[in-house]
C-alpha cells in the first residue's frame, strides 16, 4: 500500500489564532485514518485542508505524490461526506446524488444504474424520488454518503458523519460503514471526537489536541500504550498517576513499588520523575494483604456488564478507578495487584502549553 | 369570559382598522357622488376613473416606476448582499447598521434631501428622479430580506457542490441562488409595495406635470374629491392585499421547508 496523502508541517491560523500547529500526516492507500481530539482541536480544519476548502499558512499538501495546495476543492479525487450532510434542500434525492455526475457529463443511462447502485448500497433503494425532507436523520446521512461515493473517489472524508445520530443508530451505521469501505476498497479519512467510534473502526487513529498531533498509531496501540497523560486520558477511563522510576522495571506509586516491563531502554532513568497510567478492567482483585496494595471500596456503579468501584488507598491519599465483573461491597477492604505489563510508563509532559494541559485533566 | 373580552377586543381593533377602508369600497361603487348615502350600485367611477388622462398617467406612472425601482433595488440589493458575505463579520455588522439607518430615517428626511441633491446637481426632476430615488430606498429593504438566507447552512452547501465538483459559478447557480430565491422574491415585493405606497419621497423628487396616484389624489384634495378617486384607492388596496396574501403564503411554505430539514 503506497502513500496517498501527505501533510507536511501544515500551520494554519484564523485571526491570529493558531488552530494547527505543525500537522505531520501520512495516509496510506485504502487505509481508514480516523482523526480523534477534543471539539475545537482542529479535526474539521484539517479535513478542509485535505479538501482544498482552505489553504495552510505553511506547509505543504501532496496527493498521489503531486502537492495540491493550490488545486481548487472541485478539482481534487476526494469528496465529503458533510458534518450536517448539506444535502440540497430543493433537490430530491436521485438528483442529490445525479448532482457530480451530472457535472461530469455521464449518460442519463449511466446515471440512472449508478444512482441504483449506490442506492442499494447505502441500503436505501427505491428512494430515488423522495424528498429530502421526508428523509431520517439516519437516511440523510447515508444520502450524503451515497451523493459522494456515486462520484468514485480516491480518498472519502467524513466529518464525524455519526454525530447527529442516536446511539443505536450510531453502533449500527459504524458497521455499515466499515462494510461500505471494504466494498468500495477506497481511502477513508474519518473525524470523530468519538474515542469508541475511532476505535472500532479504524486502521489507524491520529488524537488531537490543541492543533497538535498527539500520537498515531493502531487502536490497540492507542489504548494500551499511550505516549502521554493526554492520550491515556482521552481514551477511555484510566488511572493517570504520578510516580518515579527506582530502577529499571520497577517504578513507585504513591509510596508502593510496581514491577513493570519499563528501563532506561525506554528512557526512563532512575529517580525520573513519570506518569504512569494503569487502565481499571487491568487492575485485579486479591483478597486484603494478598496483593501489591490494599483499599478500601468507598463507591460501586454497575454499568452494564460489570461494575466500576473506586477504592481510596490506605493512606488516603490516592482513589484508583477499578472495573471488575465481580461484585464487591462498599466499605470491603481488598488487596489488589496489577500485572508488570499492564503498567504504562510515560514522560511527563515537558512543553509550557503541555503542563497547563496537564492541569486541565 | 376571558375568551370573549379577547374576541371582542379584536373586533374592535379590526372595526377601527377596516371599517373605513369598506366605507371606501363600498361607495367606490355608489351611483351618487354623495360621501354619505349609498344611492344604489353603479361602475360608473370605474369607467370615469379608466377614462381620465390624468389618471391613467399616474397609474401608469405609479406601477412602472414600483416594478423597474423594484427590479433595480433586487438585484442591486442582493449582489451586495453577496458581497458583503465575502467580508469579515464586523465589517458586515457595521455595513447593516449603515443599511438600516434608511429604514428608520423619516420619509421626509430622505425626501427633502434627495430634492436638494437634485437642486444642487442641478438636475431635473421627473420620471427618471422619482425612479432614482424609488430605488434607493427600496434596497435597503431588499439587503434586509436577502441578507439571512445567506448564512452557514448556504455556505456549507456551496461548499457541497464544489465538492462534487462544481465550479463556482455552477454551484452559485444551481444551489445558491434557489436557496436566496424566497428571499429575493420577497424583497421585490416588499420594494414594490413601498413604492406603490410612498407619496413624501416622490412629491419631493417629481418635477412639474409628472404625477404618480398618491400625488394625484393629494393635489385632488384641495379641489374637491372625486369618487373615482374611491375606485382608484379600492384598486390599490386589492392589489396591496393580493402580494400581501402571496408574501404570507410562500412565508408559511419555506418555514416549514425549514423547520423540517432542521428537526432532524
Ligand atoms: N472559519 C473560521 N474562522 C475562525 N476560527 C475558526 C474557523 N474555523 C475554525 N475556527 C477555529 O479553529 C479551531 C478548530 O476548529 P475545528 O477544526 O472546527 O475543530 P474541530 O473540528 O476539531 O472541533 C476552533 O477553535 C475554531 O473556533
Ligand atoms: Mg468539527
Amino acid at each position: 500500500m503506497g502513500e496517498l496523502i501527505r501533510l507536511e508541517s501544515i500551520v494554519k491560523s484564523y485571526d491570529g489564532n493558531i488552530v494547527l500547529d505543525g500537522i505531520n500526516l501520512s495516509v496510506s492507500e485504502n487505509e481508514f485514518v480516523t482523526l480523534l481530539g477534543p471539539s475545537g482541536c482542529g479535526k474539521t480544519t484539517t479535513l478542509r485542508l485535505i479538501g482544498g476548502f482552505e489553504k495552510p499558512d505553511e506547509g505543504r499538501i501532496f496527493f498521489d505524490g503531486k502537492e495540491i495546495n493550490n488545486v481548487p476543492a472541485n478539482q481534487r479525487p476526494v469528496n465529503t461526506v458533510f458534518q450536517n450532510y448539506a444535502l440540497f434542500p430543493h433537490m430530491n434525492v436521485g438528483e442529490n446524488i445525479a448532482f457530480g455526475l451530472r457535472i461530469k457529463n455521464k449518460t442519463d443511462q449511466y446515471i440512472k444504474d449508478k444512482i441504483e447502485y449506490v442506492l442499494k448500497l447505502v441500503n436505501l433503494k427505491g428512494f430515488e424520488t423522495r424528498s429530502i425532507h421526508q428523509l431520517s436523520g439516519g437516511q440523510q446521512q447515508r444520502i450524503a454518503m451515497a451523493r459522494a461515493i456515486v462520484n468514485e473517489p480516491r480518498v472519502l472524508l467524513l466529518d464525524e458523519p455519526l454525530g447527529a445520530l442516536d446511539l443505536k443508530l450510531r453502533q449500527e451505521m459504524e458497521y455499515e460503514l466499515v462494510r461500505l469501505k471494504k466494498e468500495l476498497g477506497i481511502t477513508f479519512i474519518y473525524v470523530t471526537h468519538d474515542q469508541e467510534e475511532a476505535l472500532t473502526m479504524s486502521d489507524k487513529v491520529v488524537v488531537m489536541n490543541e492543533g497538535r498531533i498527539q500520537q498515531e498509531g493502531t487502536p490497540e496501540q492507542i489504548y494500551n500504550e499511550p505516549e502521554n497523560a493526554f492520550v491515556a486520558d482521552f481514551i477511555g477511563d484510566s488511572n493517570i498517576l504520578p510516580g518515579k522510576m527506582i530502577r529499571d522495571y520497577l517504578v513507585m506509586i504513591n509510596g508502593i513499588e510496581f514491577p513493570c516491563i519499563d528501563g532506561s531502554e525506554q528512557g526512563f532513568k532512575p529517580r525520573q520523575k513519570v506518569d504512569v497510567v494503569i487502565r481499571p478492567e487491568d487492575i485485579e482483585i486479591k483478597p486484603y494483604g494478598k496483593g501489591l496494595f490494599n483499599g478500601t471500596i468507598i463507591s460501586k456503579l454497575f454499568i452494564g456488564m460489570h461494575y466500576e468501584m473506586l477504592v481510596e488507598s490506605e493512606d488516603g491519599k490516592i482513589e484508583w478507578l477499578l472495573q471488575n465483573y465481580d461484585q464487591h461491597e462498599v466499605g470491603e477492604k481488598i488487596g489488589m495487584y496489577v500485572k508488570p505489563e499492564n503498567i504504562q510508563i510515560m514522560h511527563k509532559p515537558r512543553s509550557e502549553d503541555e503542563e497547563a494541559l496537564e492541569l486541565d485533566i | 369570559m376571558k375568551k370573549t373580552f379577547g374576541n371582542i377586543y379584536i373586533l374592535i381593533i379590526m372595526l377601527f382598522l377596516y371599517l373605513p377602508i369598506m366605507a371606501l369600497i363600498v361607495l367606490s361603487f355608489n351611483e351618487a357622488k354623495s360621501m354619505a348615502v349609498f344611492t344604489g350600485f353603479s361602475l360608473k367611477w370605474y369607467d370615469e376613473l379608466f377614462n381620465s388622462d390624468l389618471m391613467i398617467s399616474a397609474m401608469f406612472n405609479t406601477f412602472t416606476i414600483a416594478i423597474v425601482s423594484a427590479l433595480i433595488a433586487t438585484v442591486v440589493g442582493t449582489m451586495a448582499v453577496i458581497g458583503m458575505n465575502a467580508m469579515k463579520k464586523k465589517s458586515q455588522n457595521a455595513l447593516m447598521g449603515f443599511n438600516n439607518i434608511p429604514l428608520l430615517n423619516a420619509d421626509i428626511v430622505t425626501g427633502i434631501s434627495l430634492m436638494l441633491f437634485m437642486l444642487i446637481l442641478q438636475i431635473p426632476r421627473g420620471y427618471g428622479t422619482i425612479l432614482f430615488s424609488h430605488t434607493t430606498f427600496c434596497i435597503p429593504y431588499v439587503i434586509l430580506s436577502v441578507k439571512p438566507r445567506v448564512n452557514k447552512r448556504t455556505e456549507s452547501l456551496y461548499e457541497a457542490a464544489l465538492d462534487l465538483g462544481a465550479t463556482g459559478r455552477y454551484a452559485f447557480r444551481k444551489i445558491v441562488f434557489p436557496e436566496l430565491w424566497p428571499g429575493i422574491f420577497s424583497g421585490f415585493l416588499l420594494s414594490f409595495t413601498m413604492s406603490v405606497d410612498d407619496f413624501i419621497i416622490t412629491y419631493f423628487t417629481r418635477g412639474a406635470g409628472i404625477n404618480t396616484i398618491s400625488t394625484l389624489i393629494y393635489s385632488q384634495v384641495k379641489v374637491g374629491i372625486r369618487p373615482s378617486l374611491f375606485a382608484l384607492s379600492t384598486i390599490i388596496f386589492v392589489a396591496a392585499l393580493v402580494v400581501l396574501v402571496i408574501i404570507n403564503i410562500r412565508q408559511s411554505k419555506t418555514d416549514k421547508r425549514n423547520k423540517m430539514v432542521f428537526n432532524l
